[in-house]
């Protein structure tokens, strides 16, 4: 395989209903940086129906070029359509590197067009950089974040990528950053086209995004039950923060799976994140220690969550949580 | 209706534990087990085999030891069980063990094709899309539910705000959620009769791939380093009553401007 035929970094653009998704967007300012050290271009990849004005919002994140495929074929995610223009995608324009959001969109599609055109993938990468002979250097936590592996892609193009969201950094919206717009024709092979989508249902549980809280108030196994879980919630409503998880919580059914922190949940890096009776668990330390300042309260003076934690406190939630929440409200209301 | 289901064993890496001091990972004394989500899917499959008669294989690709995961299978009621093994095998990456997999799916009979979101080792959700690639088959991911109706599969796919709904005919293959429902125990007669049953052992001469797409050699990628995370320096920590402690903390939300 000649790969200096391959050049320029494509971003995946996953949008849900004509919007843009936040990862996207993330993920082209990591292609920014990428690229700089390149000397490549950035192409965002937008597959969609009726979304040509789109365009600029990419632009003024980082892309260079958008190339855009209009079709009612492309209006909602579906496997088969979606690999289809992506794979044509490829071919005709040979990007070195492939970025993909790890969303339940991504990592449907990520796998499927890497066994299409036949190169690796390497999923949930937490940092990607470019090595000395410009290969993709992709990092990324294996065994439930219990250990970082650096995985390379050397003899073939393009090196593909999925990143979760939150673990790149979004880059200012820039309106005087040019670029191009160019529409693409896909020609499709409907006949493989198997899988019909019924209906799509929004659960209204899911209104909150956890990802975008500057402050977390976070309960694990050490809250209880769901009257434990209340006093989280009011100290959060005076924080105007968010409440979020380990998974212990979500599996006895107190919180939904859309608040749940760490490796099967989701990255967050809050200003302020409170670990309240949370133990520490690896799967839970990944998705959220790059907080800036974690606050965590453990009954166990041994739990591992004080080895990250920048202050910690060794006692009782059910007394300080309600104590805490009194003191703030006083304070608030000076 | 005929239903694979591809499952494998993985250290329980909820039991993993790291030196606080090095950072390095403690494996010994981990325990093996059927990866959660392929539980889940295994299950799936049971129950349509309670309900319309299903003949069930399980198949796994790993070292001798992963036999264990076949038996439970048997145990669990599963009517063949496929152990694929071969140093030619070792050392894939995602892509070359869905060449290794497919190779040996080539060979079988099915309807449906079950494999597990993903596996909680790698964490990746990759093997199950690629299979269903490199066999032209559709694939839906994240399912938690699934009806069948006159060969046509009605399933509920997960995603992160909320569900899809979606319709799809046999072949084809799904991968499923751990969460998808709650799988069965092994029963006393299976656990009785799982290790006088036979296991079928298939190398490379069984399945239908070509070599050069097997193994580390078929891998397009390689691990280029793998390190421990290393130490964060632990902040301050108190072991004070609550009130001292709520003052702790109010101090340090004023001195972050929080408050």
């Amino acid at each position: 395989m000649d790969l200096s035929t391959y050049k320029n970094i494509f971003v995946f653009v996953e949008q849900r209903n004509g919007q843009i998704q936040n990862v996207s967007l993330e993920l082209l300012n990591k292609a920014r940086e990428l690229s700089e050290k390149l000397n490549e271009q950035v192409i965002a990849i937008l597959l969609g129906n009726q979304m040509q004005e789109s365009a600029y919002e990419l632009i003024s994140y980082g892309a260079d070029i958008v190339l855009y495929a209009d079709s009612p074929n492309l209006a909602d995610y579906n496997t088969e359509p979606y690999t289809q223009a992506f794979t044509q995608l490829v071919n005709t324009y040979q990007p070195s590197i492939i970025l993909i959001g790890a969303t339940t969109i991504g990592r449907d599609l990520g796998p499927r067009l890497s066994a299409r055109i036949g190169t690796g993938l390497t999923a949930d990468c937490t940092a990607l950089e470019i090595g000395e002979d410009r290969h993709l250097m992709m990092t990324r936590p294996a065994f439930g974040g219990n250990l970082m592996a650096t995985i390379v892609c050397k003899e073939h193009r393009p090196q593909m990528s999925t990143v979760r969201p939150g673990v790149m950094m979004k880059g200012t919206k820039d309106i005087t950053r040019s670029g191009r717009m160019e529409k693409v024709n896909i020609s499709f092979d409907d006949s493989k086209f198997k899988v019909k989508i019924l209906d799509t249902v929004k659960e209204s549980k899911n209104l909150v995004d956890i990802t975008e809280a500057k402050i977390l108030v976070s309960g694990g196994r050490g809250v209880g039950n769901a009257e434990g879980f209340k006093k989280l919630q009011d100290l959060a409503n005076t924080l105007h923060a968010e409440v979020s998880s380990s998974r212990a919580m979500v599996d006895l059914g107190v919180v939904s799976h859309d608040r749940q922190v760490g490796q099967t949940g989701k990255t967050v890096r809050p200003d302020l994140y409170f670990a309240l009776g949370i133990s520490g668990a690896i799967q839970h330390l990944a998705g959220m220690e790059e907080s800036d300042f974690i606050i965590a309260i453990n009954k166990d003076k041994d739990a591992s969550i004080f080895h990250t934690a920048d202050l910690g406190i060794v006692g009782d939630i059910n007394q300080i949580v309600p104590l805490l929440n009194e003191m703030l409200q006083k304070e608030m209301s000076k | 209706m005929k239903i694979i289901v591809c499952i494998k064993q993985v250290p329980d890496t909820t039991e993993i534990k790291l030196n606080p001091e090095t950072g390095t990972m403690i494996r010994d004394g981990v325990p093996s087990i059927m990866n959660p989500d392929d539980k889940g899917g295994l299950e799936m499959a049971l129950s349509l085999k309670d309900q319309f008669g299903a003949h069930v294989t399980v198949i796994t690709m790993g070292p001798a030891q992963a036999d264990q995961i076949l038996r439970e299978a048997f145990a669990m009621g599963v009517d063949r069980a496929i152990h694929l093994t071969d140093k030619r095998f070792a050392g894939a990456d995602t892509l070359a063990t869905s060449n290794a997999i497919s190779g040996a799916l080539r060979n079988l009979e099915y309807d449906l094709i079950i494999t597990g979101r993903q596996a909680i080792d790698g964490d990746t959700a990759q093997v199950g899309p690629q299979i269903a690639e490199l066999l032209d088959l559709p694939q839906v991911t994240y399912v938690e539910d699934l009806q069948f109706e006159n060969g046509t599969f009605t399933i509920r796919k997960a995603n992160e705000e909320g569900y899809q709904m979606v319709q799809v005919e046999a072949p084809c293959l799904i991968t499923v959620l751990a969460s998808a429902n709650q799988p069965r125990y092994m029963s006393v007669n299976g656990i009785m009769t799982a290790y006088k049953k036979e296991v079928e052992v298939w190398g490379f001469e069984q399945i239908t791939v070509d070599e050069t797409k097997l193994g580390l050699k078929g891998s397009p990628t390689r691990v280029h380093k793998s390190f421990s995370k290393g130490v964060k320096s632990a902040g301050q920590k108190y072991e004070v009553d609550p009130q001292m402690a709520v003052e702790i903390i109010m101090d340090k939300l004023k001195e972050k401007f929080i408050i």
